[in-house]
């Protein structure tokens, strides 16, 4: 199998999928001529030309509520949002508009619209343009939620999310865009609600998504050395949740560590804390252990931006813990 | 001390005249205030009593918390209405991204004392645009303080409180409790942030609760009372800074815990304090810790079908019931 | 305007343009050996507009900035020395390290800070605008902000509502003419964006953002027109962005910018253009010109020292500066 980049992963896929269906369009600012900021559109202007691959002014507002107007009248569209941190610009969009619109028509209208985004810290990027806001999304109604960490996994999950009618909110990492692996070739799609287990493990549950699970392996390794088997589960998609492949695990190794890169308070997990406890309580040996960033905006200066955003090292302390090993 | 009935709005009206009365860096800022008194006609009194502290604007709430920010950095106290809870996902960029982040991002050069104030909550048949409760959002937001208090005597002294301080609140008021009354003493006070309150003890189970929620748990703990569960309901008041405290005093007597909000019930609030309560109290649970939540739908117009989607008392009921393994009354 | 006929004027200028685009060369530099992360938007190109603006300001007046805010923070006054520590990363900087080359704010010099969401400052402008009005002081506000806002929803809003309660902001486009790497022509559909004001009954000019002396007098009339209680302005000042959107944009932007546009803007150079004026005036001599240039350069080295001396924050102050 060929190695591939994340992003190589993200443009052949959309234009693939571009190929296939001919209404497909994309949305967003600079992804004409200049590819997109970290090049995923590259070429594609040229190939499929100015009407399905429409380079914006800096609206998000105005991206997001037309991206919805065109998916609902026929055009299935790809909206890009350079950062995560612009979506509170077009949150009225995407949560009054986009996330309810096919439940307050009674159903009769579909949303077959992607909005790709990415996120995350680690690279000096500062307060505004380094969050990580899952949750705030998580929390609405009507909005699924993809979160891959792999090139293999964000082209399967990227075709099923295009051909999706409902609204997905497809969220990448900055960090994971230079990062390469195996794609097979041929077509494959990766449907929603099937987390991977990327390492097993009888010891401890590790639960992560996005470039959190890079991490996770790392710390894994670690813990392996020392005679730790944990199971590293990678959520895929977090909307829908795969509870069952969760439980599985938890009633395996009784132990759950649960690691993502949003603020700690209120991030996604506690909700999925809280559906474990709810259905595996007594197959706990320990509480559930929350890996989140420090309830801070992201500082910019390094030592402070380390301190902010969990490490390798608060995993492997967070695994230790459950094993009472501290 | 002399007690009165108020209802909440009076309660509000009342702390708002006191303190723009005693800070003249006080106003307030909003769409339909002046003619129109507020959209709940809260402000009613206020435009006249201090003419031109009452500022109407056009319908731009971007603009209307960027404004008050603004003014709250240059030495200002702005109480910047925003009509419905639904409306702050319109000013999202200026409260997530400006106004939570400023202090933190600009080294601590800088204070915010500004009130963000809107009513939440369904039950009005207001449907999917006018409806929600989005206190969560703000909770997982680094840099914002969010209160949501029920009874008129909590929303007086944390109004008053919530202008005094120097970070952001969010302070959220249900609409379907503006004139429910209670008592209020005429005398000054305050009530600090980050303080829940027992509304009523109990020994069997904690609800905590905020919000409207906590009337539907109080008529609970009542009926409960006569079959021999003693409910303890826990008021929360201030959702952040949350009540440490309370939260595990209460758990640790009761070894039982419901959370229950308005809110959807994904990673609402419920799901954090939830986590936390398993984090640190692990051995104190004799059981699961059950969360009381809104359906995962947005919410529907018709009163069936909205009274479904929104948690109230039967569903606390029915959530006792299946903790304590009882059958459900069919009645 | 008597100062538009007292020679150290130009000369303060011409200094502080210099000091500006010393200082961003310099940051650049120290981002290219690693020293600055994330990213730097430098403003090179654009000194007539920063120093054309701020020097028609009070101290005591307020200043709105963007990401690409390095030279208006210059120009409003602030130490050179904090601003390099806050790029650094170092706890001596203005943010302490929290905010970084994109959020230098400076409070005390009315610098109320620059902002990572292109058109995020706007309403913030307004409120200063409002609580001037209510304190009743006559402070203005100079928002900044370049042609890519102007298209989002804040532009529009914050006009409106500084219109029709005549605040005293000046709305101050810095149109270097691309959205990242969109071409204004393609982002509005009108010739000019100050036609925009129309719509909300408030002045608004289109002028040469590369002339110094003609933004200072356009400014100069904004700010008399809002400290008298008129009401906001709107000016566009047309400009360029020499080394394209930020540090990252490969060829300085050559991939969305012919080779002929970028070498045409550099020969409308804003210092070149003062220099020549100000040598052909014979207020400046070569002797004059050295003095001034080793004293930016001394200036800047300091500022250097001094961030690389300062010590990095406490991974612990992560958590300071809100409260927990």
């Amino acid at each position: 199998m060929p190695e591939v980049t994340f992003v190589e992963s993200l443009r052949m896929t959309l234009k693939e999928e571009m190929q296939r269906d001919a209404s497909l369009m994309l949305m967003g600012e600079d992804i004409g001529r200049y590819g997109g900021i970290f090049g995923v559109t590259k070429g594609l202007l040229e190939e499929f030309g100015p009407h399905r691959v429409r380079s914006t002014p800096i609206s998000e507002s105005a991206i997001i509520g037309s991206a919805l107007g065109a998916a609902m009248t026929g055009i299935r569209t790809v909206a890009e949002i350079m950062y995560i941190d612009f979506t509170p610009c077009a949150m009225d969009q995407i949560v009054n508009q986009v996330a309810k619109m096919r439940y307050m028509s009674g159903g009769k209208v579909k949303v077959p619209l992607v909005i790709r985004t990415q996120q995350g810290g680690g690279r000096g990027n500062a307060a505004q343009h380094s969050q990580s806001l899952e949750a705030l999304f998580f929390h609405i109604p009507g909005l699924k939620i993809v979160v891959p960490s792999t090139p293999y996994d964000a082209r399967g999950l990227l075709k099923s999310a295009i051909r999706d009618d409902n609204p997905v909110i497809f969220i990448e990492h900055k960090l994971l865009y230079a990062t390469k692996g195996p794609i097979p070739d041929g077509e494959y799609l990766i449907p929603f609600g099937q987390a991977d287990i990327k390492r097993e493990g009888k010891d401890v549950t590790i639960l992560s998504f996005s470039y959190m699970v890079l991490k996770a392996l790392k710390a894994a390794q670690y813990l392996a050395g020392e005679g730790i088997e944990t199971e590293v589960i990678d959520l895929r998609t977090l909307v829908p949740l795969d509870l069952e492949t969760i439980l599985r695990s938890v009633r395996k190794t009784n132990r759950v560590v649960i690691v993502h890169e949003g603020c700690r308070r209120g991030g996604i997990g506690a909700e999925i804390a809280c559906c474990i406890q709810e259905e595996a309580f007594d197959y706990l040996d320990a509480p559930i252990e929350r890996i989140g960033a420090l309830n801070v905006p992201i500082p910019y200066s390094e030592p402070l931006e380390n301190a902010v955003i969990p490490k390798e090292e608060d995993i492997i302390r967070g695994v230790k813990k459950l094993l009472y090993q501290t | 001390m002399n007690l009165r009935e108020l209802t909440n709005t009076e309660a509000m009206v009342e702390a708002l005249k006191e303190e723009m009365t005693r800070d003249p860096s006080i106003f307030i800022i909003g769409e339909d205030l002046v003619a129109h008194g507020g959209i709940f006609g809260q402000f009613i009194g206020l435009p006249e009593a201090f003419p031109g502290r009452v500022i109407d604007t056009p319908i731009s709430e971007t603009c209307i918390v960027g404004a008050g920010l603004g003014a709250a950095l240059t030495g200002m106290r702005p109480f910047v209405d925003l009509h419905f809870a639904d409306f702050t996902t319109c000013a999202m960029d200026e409260i997530v991204n400006q106004v939570a982040k400023i202090r933190y991002m600009f080294g601590g050069q800088a204070k915010i004392p500004l009130v963000i104030w809107a009513p939440d909550g369904a039950g009005l048949s207001a449907a999917a645009h006018h409806s929600q409760s989005l206190e969560a959002w703000f909770i997982h937001t680094p840099g914002l303080k969010v209160v949501s208090p029920c009874f008129p005597y909590d929303v007086k002294g944390l109004i008053k409180t919530s202008i005094r301080s120097d970070d952001p609140i969010i302070f959220f008021m249900h609409k379907k409790i503006f004139s429910r009354k209670g008592p209020v003493p005429e005398e000054e006070y305050v009530i600090p942030l980050g303080k829940a309150e027992i509304k009523h003890p109990g020994t069997d189970v904690t609800i905590i609760t905020y919000s409207i929620m906590v009337l539907h748990a109080l008529e609970v703990a009542e009926e409960m009372e006569k079959e021999g569960i003693r409910v303890e309901v826990l008021d929360l008041r201030t959702l952040w800074p949350m009540d440490w405290e309370r939260i595990a005093e209460s758990v640790t007597k009761t070894h039982r815990v419901i959370i229950a909000h308005e809110a959807c019930l994904t990673c609402g609030f419920g799901a954090e304090i939830s986590a936390r309560i398993q984090e640190e109290l692990f051995d104190e649970l004799d059981a699961p810790i059950f969360r009381v939540g809104a359906y995962r739908v947005p919410i529907p117009f018709s009163p069936p079908l909205e009274r479904f989607v929104i948690p109230g008392k039967e569903s606390l009921k029915k959530t006792i019931y299946n903790m304590f393994g009882k059958e459900i009354d069919s009645k | 305007m008597t100062e538009l006929i007292d020679p150290t004027f130009y000369i303060k200028m011409y200094e502080q343009m210099l000091t500006i685009r010393s200082f961003e060369e310099k940051a650049i530099e120290l981002f290219e050996h690693n020293l600055i992360r994330g990213n730097i938007h430098p403003c090179i190109g654009q000194e007539a507009v920063s120093v054309g603006v701020c020097l028609a300001l009070r101290r005591e007046d307020y200043m709105l900035n963007t990401h690409r805010g390095h030279g208006n923070c210059i120009a409003k006054g602030a130490d050179l020395k904090r601003m390099m520590a806050e790029l650094l990363g170092r706890s001596t900087g203005y943010c302490k390290g929290k905010g970084g080359s994109m959020h230098i704010a400076d409070f005390e010099g009315g610098n109320l800070g620059a902002n990572g969401i292109v058109g995020g400052g706007l309403p913030i402008a307004v409120g200063a605008g409002i609580s001037i009005q209510n304190r009743g002081t006559d402070q203005v506000v100079a928002c900044f902000f370049g042609d890519g806002a102007v298209n989002q929803g804040t532009f529009h809003e914050s006009m409106n509502l500084a219109a029709i309660w005549k605040l005293p902001v000046i709305f101050i486009c810095e149109n270097n003419q691309y959205a990242l790497s969109t071409p204004i022509q393609e982002a509005i559909s009108i010739p000019k964006i100050s036609d925009r004001a129309l719509a909300y009954g408030i002045p608004g000019v289109t002028i040469d953002g590369n002339d110094v002396t003609e933004v200072y007098i356009q400014m100069r009339k904004a700010v008399e027109r809002a400290r008298s209680g008129k009401g906001p302005t709107l000016l566009d000042c047309v400009t360029y962005r020499f080394y394209g959107h930020f540090t990252g944009d490969p060829g300085r932007g050559i991939t969305y910018r012919s080779k002929e546009e970028m070498e045409e803007w550099l020969r409308r150079c804003p210092i070149k253009r003062l220099r020549e004026y100000l040598f052909r005036e014979g207020l400046l001599s070569e002797e004059k010109e050295e003095e001034i240039q080793s004293h930016v350069k001394k200036s800047i080295e300091e500022a250097v020292r001094f961030a690389q001396e300062s010590p990095f924050p406490n991974p612990e102050e992560a958590t300071q500066d809100l409260f927990y």
